[in-house]
């Protein structure tokens, strides 16, 4: 029996690079199963760039990135999906023209057995009674908050072992927020998820989360468990890089 | 009073005709962003594989000469082939870039199609004599109407029911609605590109063939050419329907059917050889008071 288990998810040394802006630079940051881990940064931090880069919608310039044990580099965001790595994008991307049900029903297509898909939406719908009501609704018609609901309920369709939400906050009431998060972790436990969330605020990650990592200008400036972190202040060096500036003017 | 009912039923099978084509247009837009302009030259191969292949001014039948239980799915399936191929060979490596690159790949590969044609063929028009009993006219209640455009209408509106059905009720369909609309969303929940675009060209393929049997009966006349001015107007009403909604091609097939056959009966006939330009200059029109289309999609935005 070996005792210290390979990663889940195991980022290295990753450069992304839009023609001539560099988006990330040397980013290297590991994922455990079922374990939460945060990724929190300003705007611009590159943050999105990074859970894009890992499903495959973004190519790198350097590095590596293994899923389970694979190398998932050059590989096409389909591919990635069907090996069981599913991305809900920031600003959600449902199918707005489509109903609640068949955007579920296209997370569901991974397998494509349309009894199977039948059983895991009631599965789904438990967790997401707003969702069963609006089911036959066009999803462009939902609130924001149930757009978000819907964006991981259909991640959860793909029936993948892990999921990376990039801002399930962005521009939702804290109310809403609150729920999200509380329905992440119920899935985390009931579901066995293994999930990497990007935020931009810390104070909510470190509630939830198990382990954080703070990106900022490309780079992880900060790594550590969640109640290594909880008072905050090292995290907000590192978020707003007070640390640099001193080492700069001394 | 029976003139212009007559005019109706011309107006509505040509409208018939432009949104099959406009549909298969539309449908390609709609998942690659790709304005096809080879459409028409799939109707041309169509119409061509009926024939025995020479350049002969006579045509002889080949496939043309077998009963229609043969000869319909065997064009069919000419088609569809030659609609993936021009996928797998032309459309699937430059998949990912922009929608005018994709455009004048498609001018690429129409005047390919039309080359060959002229090659294997001869450049000469030829007379090809297709279901000649469909040309003959029905009565309904005094009204003389040619079977073929019954036919014709009938054909098209069980095609739109059998696509709307696809995309309403199958997987399938519902994959390649979520992919029209956000193909790298889609792509990201494991939807297979190819399965979705390769589909989507099977089903343009087939549109295309529906098309060249309708179309040749009526015509009778094979030229290299020919499916060119089709895809041109399907093309015009693809765009004042509504670039990316499917609804607003067959919506805009029909309407330049309309305006087309109108022009044609109620102009002065000094005027009627200027037919095209009056037709395009309501176009524009169209286009002025809705510039986005009849009838506007949710999300036609760039592809990341």
């Amino acid at each position: 029996m070996s005792v210290i288990a390979e990663p889940f998810l195991e980022v290295a040394g990753v450069h992304v690079r839009y023609s001539e802006l560099v988006a990330l630079r040397g980013v290297t940051l590991t994922v455990n199963e079922g374990e939460v881990v945060c990724i929190i940064g300003p705007n611009g931090a590159g943050k999105s760039t990074l859970l894009a880069a890992i499903a495959g919608g973004v190519a790198l310039s350097k590095g590596t990135i293994r899923f389970r044990g694979q190398s998932i580099v050059n590989t096409s965001p389909e591919a990635i999906a069907r090996l069981g790595l599913s991305l809900v994008p920031e600003g959600r991307h449902i199918f707005g023209s489509l109903t609640v049900e068949e955007n579920l029903l296209i997370g569901a297509s991974r397998r494509g057995d349309r009894r199977q898909a039948t059983k895991d939406l009631r599965r789904v719908f438990d967790y997401f009674a707003p969702l069963k009501e609006r089911r036959a609704n066009p999803a462009g018609r939902l609130s924001g908050g149930e757009q978000q609901m819907l964006a991981v309920a259909r991640a959860l369709m793909t029936r993948a072992p892990m999921i990376l939400v990039d801002e399930p906050s962005l521009g939702l009431a804290p109310k809403i927020i609150d729920q999200i998060y509380r329905i992440l972790l119920d899935l985390r436990i009931r579901e066995k998820l293994t999930l990497l969330i990007n935020e931009q605020s810390s104070h909510r990650v470190v509630k939830y989360a198990d382990r954080i990592y703070v990106l900022r200008a490309g780079e992880i400036r900060l790594h550590g468990t969640a109640t290594e972190l909880r008072d905050g202040i090292a995290i907000k060096e590192a978020y707003f890089g007070f640390n640099d500036e001193r080492a700069a003017s001394s | 009073m029976g003139e212009f009912l007559q005019n109706i039923v011309d107006a509505l099978s040509l409208g018939s005709m432009y949104a099959l084509v406009a549909l298969g247009i539309g449908l390609l837009f709609g998942i690659l962003r790709l304005i096809n302009f080879a459409q028409g030259d799939f109707i041309t191969i169509g119409c061509y594989a009926l024939i025995v292949p020479s350049t002969d001014v006579t045509a002889r039948m080949l496939i043309g000469a077998w009963s229609w239980p043969a000869l319909i799915p065997s064009i069919c399936l000419i088609v569809i082939i030659v609609a993936l191929l021009t996928y797998a060979l032309v459309f699937r490596p430059l998949r990912r870039t922009p929608s005018p690159t994709l455009m004048i790949a498609s001018f690429a590969v129409s005047y390919i199609i039309q080359n060959g044609v002229l090659m294997i063929y001869g450049s000469r028009p030829k007379a090809v004599n297709l279901w000649a009993g469909l040309n003959s006219p029905i009565f309904i209640g005094g009204l003389r109407l040619p079977l073929l455009e019954i036919v014709t209408i009938a054909v098209a509106l069980l095609l739109m029911a059998a696509l709307t059905l696809f995309l309403k009720r199958t997987l399938l369909g519902i994959q390649m609605r979520a992919s029209a609309e956000d193909f790298r969303m889609a792509q990201y929940l494991g939807i297979r590109g190819n399965v979705v675009i390769g589909l989507a060209f099977g089903i343009s393929g087939l549109l295309a063939a529906v098309v060249s049997l309708l179309y040749l009966t009526q015509s009778g006349s094979l030229s290299h050419v020919m499916g060119v001015p089709l895809a041109l107007y399907a093309f015009v009403a693809v765009v004042i329907g509504g670039m990316g909604s499917l609804v607003g091609s067959v919506a805009g097939g029909f309407l330049v059917g309309i305006i087309v056959t109108f022009l044609q009966a109620y102009l002065p006939p000094d005027l009627r050889g200027f037919r095209d330009a009056f037709a395009f200059a309501i176009v524009i029109l169209v286009l002025l008071l809705r510039p986005a289309g009849l009838i506007q999609a949710k999300n036609v935005v760039e592809r990341v």
